[in-house]
């Protein structure tokens, strides 16, 4: 007996067998037990969406079956000759945007991007200075360092000292009036998660500052940011004119009694002003040098007066701590660094931009899941963390999880939260030399050991660099780089060796191929290297000898060319034109 | 600021004017202009939108600002919601992609796949 329709069900799917059921006790229902054959059979189709079936002589397919879709479908359809339009595809796909990365959190930067930082109602429909009212019209001062000691926070700005102790100290000194300051000086080159939280969400900056003024009892505080961030700056002044207007700022803010301003102070471009001491100096209007602690700030800083000084990060963390508890902050992170951290990554990555992520995710996610990899899937080198200060850590420690007392192990710092990726490509001498140079640049002069270690140590490092390197020059690195750091005043001359001493301890054998066989293995520093056409492969088309800036390539068309190496400069324009790359470094 | 309750009415108000219907609008468009953003062009992207909304004489829909969030491979980053819908991330959008996001977004409630941040 012929059947007048056939259904196909995929057998490997889970449920598969209920649907079958289901269908052979539908069909007995409307009496087409007869009519209608089912079949279990492999896969229907190649892209299996749950239990499947495929109705002949009609070709109709069904997807993600129920038995309930069952019955349906032998009523409608089998019975009715009406296919079950609603079944026969999946459900149309909503895919919700996926967040900026999986393995980010977003507290410091949970409003950045999202609300409009020039309308402070905005700041205040997210829950903005609920935890500035809950602290004035609830809490003590010490309640309120309570709640920052179980949260476990650390100073953002590098060198991770514990907020509460910070603000203990300023508050227990004896001395009035007290200051609060915001360290905005972020001079790190390609770091900007500062900027970024100042100019997306000024206002959570600002109630940080107000709930450490009340703690430590200050009536003014200072912002301190660099002129080179006008759009910071400006977003900060409508901020906290806004903040002014509703109250935040001024006389008995939500009727406690506690009064409280704050002014904007513009750096004007020197990098040692991120350090404490010398910003201090700077919103005196004195020279921005250094100066030895102690006495350390919170007990003579700003005009000799107790201060407070934090980075802008670490204000930024305190609204959600209030709001949240200490205890919610110190669920994120490792044992010793709590909460979150956000990092500017640059460098040879895929994705570059701004993150945040718990502390004690591993280099590795970083660089990976969060970066997207390394360009042009070339291959990991190392990844320098902490600004110019930091250390270059090699593909060894890719799964050392992050917090400040890991990479101080490897020979870097937490710095502000720069992270450079290199790859393959990437002279570990040649980057050492870059950051002495910005360090020798920014020293101060005020202290020996750092206005003459480093230069001494860039000294070496051009030369090793320009192929004039000798035995020796290791040894030397390492002792200049090791009294520079003892010696030094402050941290800019005490870290600007990290660079150096880190790359020599893990990359050595490149030092070592710079000086003795005049080699650069990475093939970036311009005296080590020369460009050499293959004849193989060079077809005589006169374009590399026609784009030498220096005419150092000779040949005439249809013929062989060749690079004269005493002429040329290493340009690289010759290897770019040529299009059978014929021209390679050696 | 006095006290408690006062906060809570300009949240409460804060939070009625982001509903769309709250304020007769159709659509809202968010443009980070952060420093990141603006050094690629957010500011020519901003022109361009408010330009092509008044050519086409469209008058209800939001556009305001906010800051980069991050993600700098991706700026300019423009945000669009339609009606109560989802709000929805572009990357990469310059002036000239500004026509074709507010015809097919805007006019057309249908997302331009290939320029959403994946």
């Amino acid at each position: 007996m012929a059947y007048r329709a056939n259904i196909l069900i995929n057998r490997d799917a889970a449920g598969a067998e209920a649907v079958y059921k289901a269908f052979l006790e539908a069909l007995q229902d409307v009496a087409l037990r007869d009519e209608v054959q089912v079949w279990m059979t492999s896969s229907v189709s190649t892209s299996a969406q749950g239990v499947e079936a495929i109705v002949y002589p009609d070709s109709v397919r069904y997807v993600n079956l129920t038995p309930e879709d069952a019955v349906r479908i032998t009523e409608e359809h089998l019975l009715k000759g009406r296919p079950v339009l609603a079944l026969t595809q999946a459900e149309p796909k909503v895919t919700p945007l996926p967040p900026p990365a999986p393995k980010e959190v977003r507290v410091v930067l949970r409003n950045v991007g999202k609300i409009n930082p020039f309308d402070i109602e905005d700041y205040i429909a997210e829950d903005g200075y609920a935890a500035l009212a809950k602290v004035l019209t609830t809490m003590t001062p010490e309640q309120v360092l309570d709640v920052m000691k179980t949260s476990g926070l650390r100073g953002r700005g590098g060198a991770g000292f514990p907020t509460h102790l910070k603000w203990t100290f300023a508050r227990n000194s004896p001395t009035h009036p007290k200051y609060i300051i915001c360290n905005g000086d972020e001079g790190d080159p390609g770091a900007f998660m500062n900027r970024s939280v100042l100019e997306g969400d000024p206002h959570a900056v600002i109630e940080g500052m107000i709930i450490a003024a009340y703690v430590i009892g200050a009536e003014q505080g200072y912002f301190y940011v660099r002129a080179e961030y006008p759009i910071a700056i400006r977003t900060l002044r409508v901020a906290l004119q806004q903040a002014r207007e509703y109250g935040f700022l001024g006389k008995n803010i939500f009727g406690s009694g506690f009064d409280f301003d704050l002014e904007i102070r513009m750096g004007a471009g020197a990098f040692v002003c991120g350090e404490e001491t010398a910003l201090m100096r700077s919103i005196e209007g004195q020279r921005g040098m250094p100066s030895t602690r102690p006495p350390f700030p919170a007990v003579a800083g700003l005009w000799q007066r107790p201060t407070n000084i934090n980075n802008v990060e670490t204000y930024a963390n305190v609204p959600q701590i209030l709001l949240k508890g200490g205890a919610w902050f110190a669920s994120m992170g490792t044992e010793k660094s709590k909460g979150t951290k956000t990092f500017a990554i640059a460098g040879k990555v895929k994705r570059t931009g701004l993150i945040e992520v718990p502390l004690g995710v591993t280099l590795r996610e970083i660089v990976y899941d969060i970066g997207g990899g390394i360009l042009n899937d070339k291959k990991f080198k190392a990844v320098q963390t902490g600004g110019p200060m930091g250390g270059c850590i090699p593909t060894k420690y890719l799964d050392m999880p992050i917090d400040y007392e890991s990479l101080a192990s490897v020979g870097s710092i937490m710095g502000s939260g720069g992270f450079v990726v290199m790859d393959e490509d990437t002279c570990m001498v040649d980057i050492a030399r870059f950051f002495m140079d910005f360090a020798q640049e920014e020293s101060c002069g005020k202290c020996v050991p750092c206005r003459v270690g480093t230069r001494r140590m860039l000294d070496i490092l051009n030369n090793i660099c320009a192929g004039r390197g000798k035995p020796g020059d290791i040894e030397m690195l390492q002792t200049l780089g090791r009294s520079t750091s003892n010696g030094a005043l402050c941290g800019l001359g005490k870290g600007a060796p990290n660079p150096v001493l880190s790359t020599i301890e893990h990359f050595r054998a490149e030092y070592e191929a710079h000086i003795y066989e005049k080699k650069c293995p990475a093939k970036v520093c311009r005296a080590l290297i020369e460009y050499k056409v293959d004849p193989d492969l060079c077809i005589g088309c006169t374009r590399c000898a026609r784009n030498c800036p220096v005419n150092a390539i000779a040949g005439k068309p249809k013929e062989k060319h060749v690079i004269d190496p005493n002429v040329c400069i290493r340009c690289g324009i010759c290897k770019q034109v040529c299009p059978v790359n014929a021209i390679s470094i050696y | 600021m006095k006290s408690l309750e006062e906060l809570q009415k300009i949240k409460e108000r804060a939070l009625q004017r982001r509903k769309l219907a709250g304020e007769g609008a159709r659509a809202r468009i968010i443009v980070a202009m952060g420093t990141t953003g603006i050094a690629v062009g957010a500011r020519d992207t901003m022109t361009a939108i408010l330009r092509e909304l008044e050519k086409r004489g469209i008058g209800d829909v939001v556009v305001t600002q906010t800051g980069s969030a991050g993600m700098s491979t991706y700026e300019p980053v423009v945000q669009v919601q339609v009606g109560e819908g989802e709000l929805v991330t572009y990357g990469n959008i310059d002036a000239s992609r500004v026509p074709t996001l507010i015809e097919k977004h805007i006019l057309g409630g249908e997302v331009v796949a290939d320029w959403l941040v994946r």
